[in-house]
């Protein structure tokens, strides 16, 4: 039992951190129709940025300290944002008009660009990633040993869910997401200018990415160009199990996986770990195509 | 106010519009009326800059606005209540007429509209909190005129208003038509299939056929064209 709550409580933290990414993977779909490929990149662009920006803010606050690494974090998810709008502008809103699959195409030419980008710049060997918060292991309530920094990535995690449902349900430019993803046309035609609606889209899941890249470095401090890879693809395996284009199914499906994960990585059949997320993945397209939490006549005409 | 000159619009290598001329004088209804495939939303979409012209003039307040961005033209007062409806069907009444307020920076105006919109069909403010896609189709009309009022236009485009409705329903949507342009003073510009009405209410028609205007003139001497009358009334 207490094995279990432990694997548990792992298992929460690995996937609130998919669960980050795959809110990304959806808004875009929900949005544009298509599978930002590159966002993975962001992620691992994310860390980095952490990376680089922890010695600069630790010669202003202390560090680790809780407020260093929120400021980490905001900084981080803030080049972030700027990145993804940037990727959007340069990359995707020229094939607006073309075909799905030319975007398609192009995220993952993005993806490769970051990947190969960050291996000139940022070294392809793993880095270790500065502490940013203090650490503690909080042993023996019934026998589990949780760790700060969990605790830390879930309660975050947790906040970030709220700002984005407030955002997305209150908020005029959230309301407009909401408009666009189901109708842009009628959208234009209420005076909602959708590029910025879309950069705005981009900004905010490349943010959350950024946000689970610093909260992934917190739990695993060995950080590389590659590693945004399969984050990546767990996450977009999750957003699809949710139910591509909801963000609550999003953020369902990360958790779902992330948790299956570590379960698998802690029994007799560990090698799987990596696969399991794909197995999933291919379970639910069999099964319910729409996923979890999607409606069925997602796909538009 | 509106004054469109050799309008031509292409949807590939399909030419729906070829050289359409319309006017649209201030604080009346005009119509437009045709058969299927007149190119009648192809008018209003270009109008409202979902399309782009490939030549000629959309002429409002002495300003060409052909080509613009949509928003840029809701932003010059002009808004449209598109065919089928379009409400956002996922979203509540509220939200859709909030929508429909997008550009409004006072919050003071925004409450103004929700009034007007709200006196306007009474049904909307009961049914303010309900998910738009569970309306009737009726409701779902009013919510799609009343978000276009939403913006304070002074140009309102019209598409099928009628589609799909019981008669009864087509009358109050109709009288209500009138009662905005006659008690707001609001131009409108409504394109029809169902010409004895839309005739009946307006002042000037135009009648399309294959994207070019073949008859045009105050509704009284369209209604009493043999043409007219034959084609699109029934005899
Ligand atoms: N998206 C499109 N792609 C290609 N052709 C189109 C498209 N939309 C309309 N057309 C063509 O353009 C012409 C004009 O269409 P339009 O929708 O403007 O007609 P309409 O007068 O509104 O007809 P209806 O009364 O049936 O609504 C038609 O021949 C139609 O087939
Ligand atoms: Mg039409």
């Amino acid at each position: 039992m207490t094995e279990f709550l432990q694997q548990l409580i792992n298992g929460l933290a690995f996937g609130s951190i998919l669960a980050l990414i795959a809110l990304g993977y959806t808004m875009v779909y929900g949005i544009l129709r298509f599978i930002n490929f590159a966002h993975g990149d962001v992620f691992m662009i994310g860390a980095f940025a952490g990376f680089y920006l922890a010695p600069r803010v630790a010669a202003l606050v202390p560090m680790p300290s809780i407020l260093g690494g929120l400021i980490v974090m905001a900084g981080s998810m803030a080049i972030c944002a700027i990145l993804g709008i940037l990727i959007e502008r340069i990359a995707y809103r020229p094939l607006r008009r073309g075909t799905k699959l030319a975007v398609l195409i192009t995220s993952i030419g993005v993806s490769l660009f970051l990947e190969y980008a960050g291996q000139k710049f940022f070294g392809a060997a793993p880095r270790r990633f500065p502490a940013l918060i203090p650490s503690y292991s909080i042993e023996n309530i019934g026998g589990l040993s949780v760790s700060s920094n969990q605790i830390i990535v879930l309660g975050v995690t947790l906040a970030l869910l709220i700002v984005l449902r407030f955002i997305v349900q209150k908020t005029k430019i959230g309301t407009a997401m909401r408009a666009l993803s189901f109708n842009p046309e009628a959208a234009s035609l209420m005076g909602i200018n959708t590029d910025v609606v879309i950069s705005f889209t981009f900004g905010l899941g490349s943010a959350l990415a950024a946000a689970g890249g610093i909260l992934f470095a917190i739990l695993y401090p060995a950080i590389d160009p590659l590693m945004g890879i399969m984050p990546g693809l767990k996450a977009f395996c999750a957003a699809v199990l949710g139910g591509i284009g909801n963000l609550p199914g999003a953020a369902l499906g990360g958790v779902i996986i992330g948790t299956v994960e570590i379960f698998v990585a802690g029994s007799k059949y560990s090698t799987y770990r990596d696969a399991i997320a794909f197995a999933i993945l291919i379970l639910i397209l069999l099964v319910k195509p729409s996923g979890l939490l999607g409606k069925k006549d997602i796909e538009k005409v | 106010m509106l004054e469109i000159k050799n309008l031509v619009v292409n949807y590939g290598a399909i030419v729906a519009l070829h050289g359409l001329s319309i006017s649209v004088p201030a604080r009346k209804i005009v119509t437009l009326i045709g058969a299927n495939g007149a190119g009648k939303t192809t008018t209003l979409k270009t109008i409202s800059g979902l399309l782009k012209p490939v030549s000629g003039e959309i002429l409002y307040a002495g300003k060409n606005i052909a080509g613009l961005p949509p928003h840029h033209i809701v932003g010059q007062g002009i808004s449209q209540a598109p065919e089928g409806r379009m409400i956002f069907a996922n979203l509540t009444v509220l939200e859709n007429l909030q929508l429909g307020a997008y550009l409004q920076k006072s919050r003071d105006l925004v409450r103004q509209e929700f009034e007007r919109t709200f006196t306007l069909f009474p049904r909307l403010k009961e049914r303010q909190k309900q998910i738009a896609g569970t309306l009737s189709g009726g409701e779902q009309q009013m919510l799609a005129i009343g978000r276009a009022l939403m913006s304070r236009p002074r140009l309102l485009l019209l598409d099928e208003p009628s589609l799909g409705l019981a008669p009864l329903l087509v009358k109050t949507i109709f009288e209500k038509i009138v009662e905005i342009n006659r008690e707001q003073g609001l131009t409108i510009l409504l394109v029809e299939q169902n010409a004895n009405l839309a005739l009946e209410i307006s002042h000037f028609g135009y009648v399309l056929e294959t994207g070019k205007v073949v008859l045009e003139g105050e509704t009284r001497e369209l209604r009493q064209n043999p043409k007219v009358k034959s084609a699109y009334l029934g005899g």
